[in-house]
């Protein structure tokens, strides 16, 4: 029998995360500090639509770049939080989670042997989806000393001639880093200057702390022709599981992305999109409410890492928390699974955002002030150990 | 920094102040200054624990009533809300709009106990005109929080 399997799918690197998932998966009784989705429900008068939708019999397709009114509401919320000005006609499309999103984004956009830029350490998807889709990952170092921020100087020292894509993810999985408008504007400057076009995915918008709001890179003079901003409601309105997301794109882009979604997924979920509508029109006050709470255990988390002297830069943005463990000598691997072993407390090891991650953890703080207090009240007995293994002896 | 305050202490009113002024970005002392006053203010009224009764062995019945009352010339309804409320069995009044005048939560050990009360003490003030007795059979929801059901964590412990 001839080898049924796909050479390009056969070399692709599986999830870092999903190894660490198997060895957590067989331990009984650990708690978490390891996930990356809230730990709210799905407000009820947006659960409550979802019913309704389904009571009514609104089971059919939809149109292949989502119901009408719900991209009419994204492009209300668009403009309402964002003050970015979009036509729900033609460059608005409602994917299956920002993820879909994400992949057709790329497969939109690059042929063979195009550079994708991909800052890390970052969401998991970027590299293998551009694998996936002909181009080059073409990695970007980030660092602490930066706050993991893109800075001008690393962008151009990684751009060739075959660049084409500039994928940006702030506020950022797994780091909590967040990019300012000035910050920005000087990525935008080069990407306008050297021809580029930029993969915004804004998830965590809503989830920016601080006085100053989430300032999207599209919304910056001359980048809404070169972005595709992507965004979706699992992390805003806590709707992970219904797995819905958006793109928004200039039409030319959009066109041609929303030919692969007609061919590959032909629409998103109904009952989510129907729910989705409700989440826009009245989460407002959901989304405010959940951000407040994510900014008081961000400081919580960082305060107890601060006692327990475990250094970490300040995340602005997302609900994760990314301290250093590279004082202790070990890698981030080690690091988790003696975590694990001797507290049984499951942390994501930094290294499987990539490479540059290694010497960090992920530490989300979607979790009850009862379950941090205990998983961080381990972290500290356990980072009390490892100093003490380390000072010298005698 | 009041409101947040509140609405953290609303639902957990012993949360620890150092880890409340964590959370808060504030100083201790500053949190705790805040709290004081709004003690004093009477904007904080009490420290109370939410029971739900129905788990324990102890016999309790709470009825809702109804209450029809002629308010007094020069008194309005707070005079005889007063004379309501100064009852230990007397949970909460509220002052309503619509179809009747106060809303009156009452605990007794049994039925008979809070019926006689009402028949006894309620209905023979003379501003009442009539009451009408309902008996709570189930909380489901108290003060915000779901008594019928454990709330458990369903995530999968790691996701990207």
């Amino acid at each position: 029998m001839r080898n049924p399997l796909s050479e390009t799918i056969v070399q692709l690197e599986p999830s870092g995360i999903r190894k660490f998932f198997d060895i957590v998966s067989e331990m009984k009784d650990a708690i978490s500090l390891g996930v990356g989705e809230p730990d709210f429900d799905t407000p009820w008068h947006v659960r409550e639509e979802g019913i309704y939708s389904l009571e009514k019999g609104r089971t059919f397709y939809t149109s292949n770049a989502g119901l009408k009114e719900l991209r009419q509401e994204i492009c209300n919320y668009l403009y309402r939080r964002c003050d970015m000005t979009y036509r729900p006609e033609s460059e608005i499309l409602v994917t299956v989670g920002g993820s879909e999103a994400i992949d057709i984004a790329l497969r939109a956009m690059l042929d063979p042997g195009d550079e994708v830029l991909i800052p890390q350490p970052c969401f998991v998807s970027y590299v293998p989806c551009t694998i996936l889709a002909g181009g080059k990952p073409v990695i970007i170092n980030l660092e602490e000393k930066d706050h993991f921020k893109l800075t001008p100087e690393k962008l151009l020292e990684k751009i060739t001639d075959r660049t084409k894509v500039l994928i940006l993810a702030f506020p950022n999985n797994p780091t909590g880093a967040v990019m300012r408008r000035d910050e920005l504007q000087k990525i935008a400057d080069i990407v306008i200057e050297k021809d580029l076009f930029v993969i915004s995915d804004e998830i965590y918008c809503e989830l920016t702390f601080g006085q100053e709001r989430h300032v999207s890179i599209a919304s910056l003079p001359g980048m809404k022709d070169r972005t595709v901003l992507i965004n979706g409601f699992s992390k805003s309105y806590a709707m992970t599981g219904w797995r819905l997301g958006y793109a928004a794109a200039p039409r030319v882009i959009l066109e041609q992305m929303l030919k692969i979604h007609q061919f590959a997924i032909m629409c998103a979920p109904t009952t989510s999109q129907y729910a989705a509508v409700d989440a826009l029109k009245n989460g407002d006050a959901d989304v405010d409410m959940m951000r407040e709470s994510y900014d008081q255990r961000r400081r919580f988390v960082l305060n107890a890492f601060r006692e327990m002297g475990l250094e970490c830069f300040e995340p602005e943005g997302a609900f994760y928390a990314f301290p250093s463990i590279k004082r202790f000598g070990i890698s981030s691997d080690e690091f988790a699974n003696r975590f694990l072993r001797e507290e049984k407390v499951a942390v994501v090891p930094g290294s499987a955002f990539g490479a540059c991650g290694d010497g960090y953890l992920r530490v989300s703080y979607a979790y009850s002030l009862k379950s941090l207090k205990e998983a961080l009240g381990r972290m500290a007995r356990f980072v009390k150990r490892l100093d003490e293994e380390c000072a010298p002896k005698g | 920094m009041r409101e947040k305050i509140l609405a953290v202490m609303e639902k957990n009113s012993r949360i620890d102040l150092k880890d409340l002024a964590v959370m808060l970005g504030e100083s201790e002392i500053a949190v705790a200054n805040e709290i004081a006053q709004m003690e004093k203010e009477h904007i904080i009224c009490g420290y109370h624990t939410l029971i739900n009764w129905d788990n324990t062995t102890q016999e309790k019945v709470t009825a809702l009533i109804e209450v029809k009352v002629t308010p007094q010339r020069g008194m309005g309804f707070d005079k005889i809300a007063e004379r309501i409320y100064q009852y230990n069995e007397v949970n909460a009044v509220y002052l309503m709009s619509g179809a009747y005048d106060f809303t009156v939560f009452i605990e007794g050990k049994t039925m008979k106990e809070v019926a006689l009360f009402v028949s006894s003490k309620l209905s023979t003030l003379d501003s009442v005109l009539s009451t009408a007795t309902h008996f709570v059979l189930k909380k489901y929801k108290d003060h915000g929080t779901v008594l019928v059901e454990e709330i458990q964590d369903e995530r999968m412990l790691i996701t990207p």
